[in-house]
């Protein structure tokens, strides 16, 4: 019972961490119905931001950690501007290559600036555990979930309670008739890339201590969090991190009871299944098509 | 300029719709016939790997291009195929019966990948083939009985007829080069079919297509299952033509070069697929040659600009220390990536047209001409 609580805990922790990624392939598809299949890669960039301004320049933790979240914002208007304004509107698959473009050079060049070696932030948090009973409990991981619940929370405000959130949500529906009422589209999307890549960036920095960083921690990380922000349905803020801590415990159970080898298909062989059994995800709209 | 004029539904479906094509196409056959007694080895090497890609690339431009159903799996398809030959191979099974085994069961794979696939559409598809991929992927790897896990599996040489082809050799050439010849006749002849014209209905616009009466779900199937089994057949050649097969080849970084082949060559007419299997197989070589001659070109440029020697020198070695980066391939391949979808979205094949046209209009060509329309995407949520 206890190891099934132990792994259960450490399952949510990941799954919060896969939630996170998830929630920025959401945001970017809420508004602009594209599929940025370079958000683990931007995480893995603020994660290496983070590292250079906390490892390597000695700035305080929480001073690097904003400094890192606002320079990947910027990053991520700055890879709107370049890589996908000039073909919004054109069909999706062309948009998909683009970031899959994006990804591979972002993963290239990180490997380049900063090596292949595997990195470590020092948090606050990277020490200690937490006892609760026999039950242990490390802070980097309960850091991860209270972080995730916090940015989940305040992103979903934005969303439903304030002007722009309700911007952002007009234009995914239809662009041009969001044109039409005045919603400046171009801006609302820059803004989107820019939230993602700060939401990318928190979730590398708290992953640091965890999966530590290299360049090719965003694509691991990335495709495992595609089936999470599908069980989620895809558009949905709160399903893409109750999706993540679906993958997360279904993936730690499976790695503790099954044989080994089951632990990397199982998010795939769920993620089939929803796709097959409800493709519209757990939170996702049954929409019928209209012609 | 020929101006052709078409009488009726015969013409309009000519394979060759005027004798210049037999002159160029008979032409470019006959350089490929003779092409293994005057290249390199190395080169000749290339060119089996540009027939195979080319092959499956047009096996992606039948389910993506025309059918309009984007898969990001089709490394899974090509390993099926490998593996299948590879399994055969060691209990004995001639060539001809294991290559079309591979085939149909790569086919066969493909059309239960495509039943799924129905519901789906768009980004799910992809995320679903993907998915599949790595399934694949993971059962070649723990499914040591067969598979031999891990460890990868050897293959021997082709034996056709009781001789031994090599997989250096000509004869192996003409074997890929008959595929590729004939899996481009026959996708040809299954575009102008019903069938065919049943695909691209399909993706222009589902609905309208079903309400012309296709049947969308038998077609999404057909397309797939077609378009696996070529993509088997190709997984026969490439597993002999690296002699040895292990999981780890048919990742998903396989998958998006096939996409790349397609997207770069262009995706509306089967000449992209060759352009792009052209493109991709040739890019490393080309790269290397680059790595290793253009720190001196650029030396010699800078001496020729009044740089001393010591400074030439100087500048030669940190082009060659910049060139040696680790993953600066991984970067130039984004760059050319992105540059495509942006600047050119018709591929090499459409620039091939684009500087025809130029010529024949000669000065009133346009620009406009192929200029993209802008489409203002509403909610795919609510299609």
């Amino acid at each position: 019972m206890l190891d099934f609580v132990q792994q259960l805990v450490s399952g949510v922790a990941l799954g919060c961490v896969y939630g996170l990624i998830a929630l920025g392939f959401v945001l970017v598809y809420k508004a602009t119905e594209v599929v940025n299949f370079a958000q683990g890669d931007l995480m893995m960039l603020g994660g290496f931001f983070a590292f250079t301004f906390i490892g390597m320049l000695g700035l305080n933790y929480w001073v690097g950690f904003a400094g890192a979240v606002a320079a990947m914002a910027l990053f991520g208007m700055l890879a709107e501007r370049v890589v996908v304004r000039p073909i919004l509107g054109y069909p999706q698959f062309s948009i998909i290559m683009a970031t899959i473009g994006l990804g591979y050079f972002l993963r290239s060049v990180a490997g380049m600036i900063w090596g292949t070696d595997d990195f470590k932030i020092d948090t606050p948090f990277s020490q200690g555990v937490l006892r609760i009973g026999a039950l242990v409990l490390a802070y980097d991981k309960l850091s991860v979930i209270a972080a995730t619940v916090i940015l989940c929370t305040l992103l979903w405000l934005f969303f439903n309670k304030t002007m722009l959130g309700t911007a952002m949500r007009a234009s995914s529906e239809n662009m041009l008739a969001a044109y039409y009422m005045g919603i400046p589209v171009k801006r609302v999307v820059s803004i989107v890339w820019a939230i993602s890549a700060a939401v990318a960036t928190c979730a590398g920095v708290l992953l640091a201590p965890i999966t530590f960083i290299h360049s090719n921690v965003g694509l691991v990380l990335g495709l495992k969090a595609f089936p999470a922000a599908v069980l989620g349905g895809f558009g949905s803020i709160p399903g893409a991190v109750v999706g993540g801590v679906l993958i997360g415990v279904i993936e730690s159970m499976a790695g503790f009871y099954l044989v080994e080898g089951w632990k990397d298909v199982a998010p795939y062989i769920v993620l089939l299944a929803v796709l097959l059994l409800k493709p519209e995800g757990l939170f996702g709209r049954h929409v019928r098509k209209k012609v | 300029m020929r101006f052709l004029f078409k009488t009726d539904y015969e013409d309009d479906i000519k394979l060759f719709p005027h004798s210049g094509y037999f002159v160029s196409y008979g032409l470019l056959l006959a350089v490929l016939l003779i092409a293994p007694y005057v290249l390199s080895s190395y080169l000749m090497s290339q060119l089996v790997f540009v027939c195979i890609y080319a092959t499956v690339g047009v096996a992606l431009l039948i389910l993506t291009g025309f059918t309009g159903q984007a898969s990001l799996g089709h490394a899974a398809f090509l390993a099926i195929g490998a593996y299948t030959a590879a399994y055969l191979q060691k209990y004995g099974v001639p060539f001809p019966v294991y290559f079309l085994a591979a085939g149909l069961l790569t086919g066969l794979i493909g059309a239960l990948v495509g039943f799924p696939a129905l519901r789906l559409q768009g980004i799910y598809l992809v995320i679903a083939t993907i998915s599949f991929a790595f399934i694949v992927e993971e059962i070649l790897a723990r499914w040591e009985s067969v598979t031999n896990g891990n460890e990868g599996m050897r293959i021997k040489a082709v034996a056709l007829f009781g001789v031994t082809v090599s997989r250096d050799s000509p004869t192996f050439y003409f074997l890929c080069l008959a595929l590729l010849v004939l899996t481009i006749v026959g996708t040809l002849n299954l575009l102008r079919s019903p069938t065919g014209r049943a695909f691209v209905a399909i993706r222009d616009s589902e609905t309208a297509a079903r309400s012309m009466g296709v049947n969308v779900a038998l077609y999404k199937v057909k397309s797939f299952a077609i378009s696996a089994a070529i993509t088997g057949f190709a997984g026969v050649l490439f597993a002999h033509k690296l002699s040895f097969i292990s999981p780890e080849m048919f990742t998903l970084q396989l998958s998006i070069e096939f996409i790349i082949v397609i997207l770069i060559g262009g995706t509306f007419s089967l000449h992209g697929a060759v352009l792009g299997a052209i493109f991709i197989v040739m890019i490393d070589p080309f790269l290397t040659y680059l790595k290793d001659d253009m720190p001196g070109i650029i030396a010699g440029i800078a001496a020729m600009f009044g740089a001393g020697t010591q400074g030439a020198a100087n500048i030669q070695s940190k082009v060659a220390a910049f060139a040696s980066l680790n993953g600066l391939k991984g970067a130039i391949y984004g760059i050319i990536i992105v540059l495509f979808v942006l600047f050119e979205p018709l591929g090499l094949y459409g620039r091939w047209l684009k500087i025809k046209l130029f010529f024949q209009l000669f000065p009133l060509y346009k620009r406009a001409t192929f200029k993209r329309q802008k489409i203002y995407v509403k909610s795919e949520r609510n299609r």
